[in-house]
């Protein structure tokens, strides 16, 4: 008894502590995902989701423990009060007409932060939108300087951004919100990742290589449980990547992860709680002679993804099973029949934008939006940032679908200030069933200062994308997300209501050339009148000034010479 | 006796003498040990890698920065202590056929890209301006701190540059030059403020020695690649990529750093000695005279490398880990959670919110400039036309 007594209290000890750090549910985790999906022009698109949910109120604690979540970006977020951050980096541009709307929608470069200040950017596309609630304590960031936190961005994103001037709050978004017009140049140039799990596939010479790619950071505040009483911070790093299957594949369709990436899996993030590739196999269901997946998927998910119904081949990389049959898993899959030519499904909604127009005075800037549902009609909020350098003439702004004026429900336009802040202009437009809508303005293009130039002005000047925003009806209803069950590529962009999901999409970005001057003419005109001066005044000079005096042969020798020079310094003729 | 005595007392005192000479070797052995720790005067490495030329054909410029700072990593300096200015981005052009990556050597035998390169001031923003500022330290305080030069009066900092020059200057980007004499100017306030110990500058552009004629600050030496009315030649084309990969200069440079490791104690004449005229085509050139040591003394990796000096100790020190502070957390927590309402989502595309905006009032603000100097004239007309008489109707 007396020895059990102090046994027990040893356990008791022991299971104390562990007892209580087992009952704390665990404050940060890992989910990482891949999506590999079979476009239908026959290119393979590969998307990677990293998401890290940290069960922490920023905004109120002081935090100095970070484990998965980056303590960089956490920083970030309690130091300026942002509420949202998306920022993503593309090199290419995702073909909606061709591909079909994507999963993770992103321009040439997007950024998207929440402040509560309003601040307007220039020119260059890099959306930068942010939201915040007005911070109880008086901002951290003097207002004369509004360049520091996107400074902090691009010293933790490796990237250049390149805006000159304000960030505009377009009038739709929640107050507080501001965005700041897509960055063409930002460029970013690498990425560190751990290699473990399946950041082992990302390496930089096979996915620089392909017709599409393009890095994202989301940082939002999510729902901590189903009754929403509090919040956790949830940071997605997503990746997706477009191969061109007729390089990749030696001209046939067939496509595995080693051919991709070369590289395959090995192994799951030991941090990661869940590590899984989604193969859409929604054809092979259909009929099973068309292709062949290898190794076979053990289990299958279906739900509605973007209005239709879909099939994905699951393939976990914790199931020890799945791994320890061979070494590595290559997922390979192979089509036994070609598929047929026919024409690839038109998504519901795509857009194009061009400039046309001749001359480097004027153009006319024209976006065409279509609406390919047979019989529904849906509005459109469309959002255009134009650099303050093409002068836009609102008067001359028409909208017509089906050869009709179409007049939008709700229009909002801020005039640009010249080198402070780009045009601003916001409509929500009513596209009607089966049509085409064209969206044109006619602009004027400014002449920049000497110095205003970049040093390779004659590449042109960039126009960011316009940002299409729509509720699309769908075709299938879909069931409301669980946010901890579904798969990551659900729920990124939640179905709020069963009958449409909500898609945004980017135009081009386009290029303009602007009056540029001639930059060596400076130079031109210096050689030019100092030549002219030269010959005219200088002949002019010497036939005022020159005289001519008669030299006598030299006779003699050293010693007269000798003598001659004293005598010229002395002043006497000489002998 | 007294001889024994005598001789064992004198070998005493002559054991004692050895001893105590010995000992007086030994210390004399580790202060002469302590001595060389501080031979060189220096404690921390810093570089500046500035490539100047942007568009394509000037590919070479950019592999000639990234290969020095390849060296320049492996030898040990961080990417913190490392200012890289790249004028443009050709890993990322879309001329380049093999992205993501920038060659060497022909044949693609070594991309000097890279994994994990850092550039801290790339395309645009690589102008005089900015070099001098990053020299000068006179930068705006919302600079983050991997671009500035943060060194110290004992830093040895390394400031190689490549691009297309003349004689006295540099062109920067196309559109801009630096001169000799700003670049001397910039470096004596780099010695005024005491921003650095010493300075090695290496300059890779035709009559690159022109650069560093106008040098008067103390603890410089400079290296070029060719004297003044030399053009430095390219090294090896490539045809696949279709440009050349490299400047000679820095291609025999960047073999002979290919040697060094951070123990090798080669000297800086050694370096002088790199790429004769054979091999070049031009005569590089060095200056030493604002150099206080002699070259021969100063070790490759005093300003290649970084090589810290550590001192062990066979002390152990045992961390606390505090657990009171990580329990009080946690409750703070769990209280927290009942007090809060819950949330809920914002709507996607609230279409009636916006159809049914009202227009936010502006804020008013008083006329100010243009407009005030214009009614203050309709009304000085006015007056003036009518007479001052009608003033006391209107106030």
């Amino acid at each position: 008894m007396a020895a059990a007594m102090p046994l027990a209290l040893l356990v008791l000890l022991l299971l104390g502590p562990g007892g209580w750090c087992l009952a704390e549910p665990p404050r940060d985790s890992l989910r990482e995902e891949l999506v590999i999906t079979p476009l239908p022009s026959g290119d393979v698109a590969a998307t990677f989701q990293f998401r890290t949910r940290w069960d922490s109120e920023l905004q109120r604690e002081g935090v100095s423990h970070y484990r998965l979540f980056p303590k960089a970006l956490g920083q970030l977020i309690s130091k300026y009060s942002l509420r949202e951050l998306h920022l993503s980096f593309t090199q290419g541009f995702w073909r909606t007409r061709y591909w079909g709307p994507p999963f993770l929608q992103a321009p040439s470069v997007w950024i998207n932060l929440g402040r509560s200040s309003v601040m307007s950017s220039q020119g260059s596309s890099a959306p930068l939108s942010t939201s915040s609630t007005p911070p109880t304590q008086s901002l951290p960031l003097p207002p004369s300087n509004p360049w520091v936190w996107p400074m902090t961005l691009t010293t933790t994103f490796c990237a250049m951004l390149c805006c000159r001037g304000r960030w505009s709050a377009p009038k739709t978004s929640p107050p507080g919100r501001s965005s700041c017009p897509v960055v063409p140049r930002a460029s970013l140039i690498s990425f560190h990742l751990l290699q473990a799990g399946l950041s082992v596939l990302l390496k930089a010479d096979r996915l620089f290589h392909t017709s599409y790619h393009s890095q994202a950071v989301h940082i939002r505040p999510v729902c901590r449980n189903a009754r929403c009483t509090s919040i956790s911070w949830e940071l997605r790093q997503t990746l997706s990547v477009v191969f061109d299957a007729f390089i990749t594949g030696q001209g046939k369709k067939d496509w595995s992860l080693f051919r991709m990436f070369s590289r395959t899996l090995t192994e799951p993030c030991p941090l990661a709680s869940e590590s899984r590739v989604y193969v859409d196999i929604t054809t092979y269901n259909q009929d099973n002679e068309t292709l062949e997946v290898h190794p076979p998927p053990t289990t299958t998910y279906q739900d509605v993804i973007l209005g239709t119904r879909k099939t994905y081949a699951i393939y976990d990389l914790l199931d020890t099973a799945m791994i320890n049959n061979s070494r590595n898993l290559n997922i390979q899959l192979k089509w036994k029949r070609p598929p047929e030519n026919e024409a690839p499904p038109v998504p519901f909604l795509h857009a194009q934008r061009y400039v046309s127009g001749y001359g480097l005075q004027k153009g006319e800037l024209s976006t065409l939006l279509y609406n390919t549902h047979p019989y529904r009609a849906f509005p459109v909020l469309l959002l255009d940032t134009v650099p303050w350098y093409l002068r836009l003439y609102v008067h001359t702004l028409t909208i017509t679908s089906k050869g009709k004026e179409n007049k939008p429900s709700y229009i909002h336009y801020q005039p640009a200030q010249d080198r402070l802040q780009p045009h601003l202009l916001e409509m929500l437009i009513q596209l009607p069933a089966n049509s085409v809508t064209k969206v044109s303005i006619q602009f004027e293009r400014a002449l920049l200062k000497w110095t205003e130039y970049t040093p390779d002005p004659n590449h042109g000047f960039y126009v960011s994308p316009s940002v299409l925003s729509a509720l699309v009806p769908s075709m299938v209803a879909a069931k409301p997300v669980d946010w901890e069950e579904s798969p990551l590529f659900n729920s990124l962009f939640p179905v709020s209501d069963g009958s449409n999901y909500f898609v945004r999409l980017y135009t081009e970005p386009l290029l303009v050339n602007l009056p540029t001057p001639d930059f060596s003419m400076p130079y031109n005109v210096i050689c030019l009148t100092c030549t002219v001066v030269a010959v005219c005044y200088g002949s002019f000079y010497n036939l005022l000034t020159r005289t001519f005096h008669i030299e006598e042969p030299r006779t003699g020798g050293l010693a007269k010479r000798l003598a001659n020079l004293i005598r010229r310094a002395r002043g006497v003729p000489p002998l | 006796m007294a001889v024994t005595d005598s001789l064992s007392r004198a070998a005493t005192v002559l054991a004692t003498v050895l001893l105590l000479s010995f000992g007086s070797v030994a210390a004399s052995h580790i202060e002469d040990q302590a001595e060389q720790f501080f031979r060189s005067g220096h404690t921390n490495n810093w570089a500046v890698l500035v490539c100047t030329s942007r568009f394509w054909f000037n590919y070479r410029h950019v592999a000639n920065t990234l290969s020095v700072y390849r060296s320049v990593k492996r030898l040990g300096i961080p990417d913190s202590h490392i200012v890289l200015m790249l004028a443009d981005d050709m890993a990322c052009n879309p001329r380049n056929p093999k992205p993501a990556t920038v060659f060497s050597h022909k044949n693609m035998e070594l991309n000097v890209y890279g994994d994990d390169v850092e550039v801290d001031y790339r395309s645009y923003e690589v102008t005089v301006e900015n070099f001098l500022r990053v020299l000068t330290g006179r930068i705006p305080p919302s600079t983050p701190r991997s671009k500035r030069l943060l060194s110290d009066d004992r830093s040895n900092i390394l400031i190689y540059m490549t691009g297309h020059g003349g004689n006295g200057f540099l062109k920067f980007q196309d559109s801009e030059e630096i001169t000799n004499i700003e670049l001397a100017d910039a470096f004596e306030q780099m010695w005024q403020k005491r921003r650095y110990n010493e300075l090695l500058f290496i300059i890779d552009t035709c009559q690159g020695a022109s650069m560093y004629e106008r040098f008067y600050s103390p603890n410089i030496m400079a290296l070029a690649s060719s004297q003044v009315g030399e053009d430095s030649l390219s090294h090896q084309p490539d045809p696949a990529i279709g440009v050349h990969l490299m400047d000679r200069y820095t291609f025999y440079v960047l073999e002979f750093l290919e040697e060094i490791n951070p123990a090798s104690q080669t000297n800086m004449n050694d370096l002088f000695q790199v790429c004769p005229k054979s091999l070049c085509v031009s005569t590089p050139g060095h200056r030493t005279d604002l150099f206080q040591r002699d070259p021969k003394n100063v070790l490759i990796t005093d300003f290649f490398g970084s090589v810290r000096k550590v001192e062990i100790t066979t002390e152990t020190i045992k961390l606390q880990q505090d657990s009171e502070i990580m329990e009080s957390s946690y409750k703070e927590d769990q209280m927290d959670e009942k007090l809060m309402e819950p949330l809920k989502y914002a709507e996607q595309l609230p279409v009636a919110q916006i159809i049914h905006q009202k227009p936010k009032l502006k804020d008013w603000h008083p006329p100010g400039g243009f407009i005030l100097g214009l009614w203050a004239l309709i009304i000085m007309v006015f007056f003036k036309t009518y007479g001052i008489k009608h003033m006391k109707f209107i106030f």
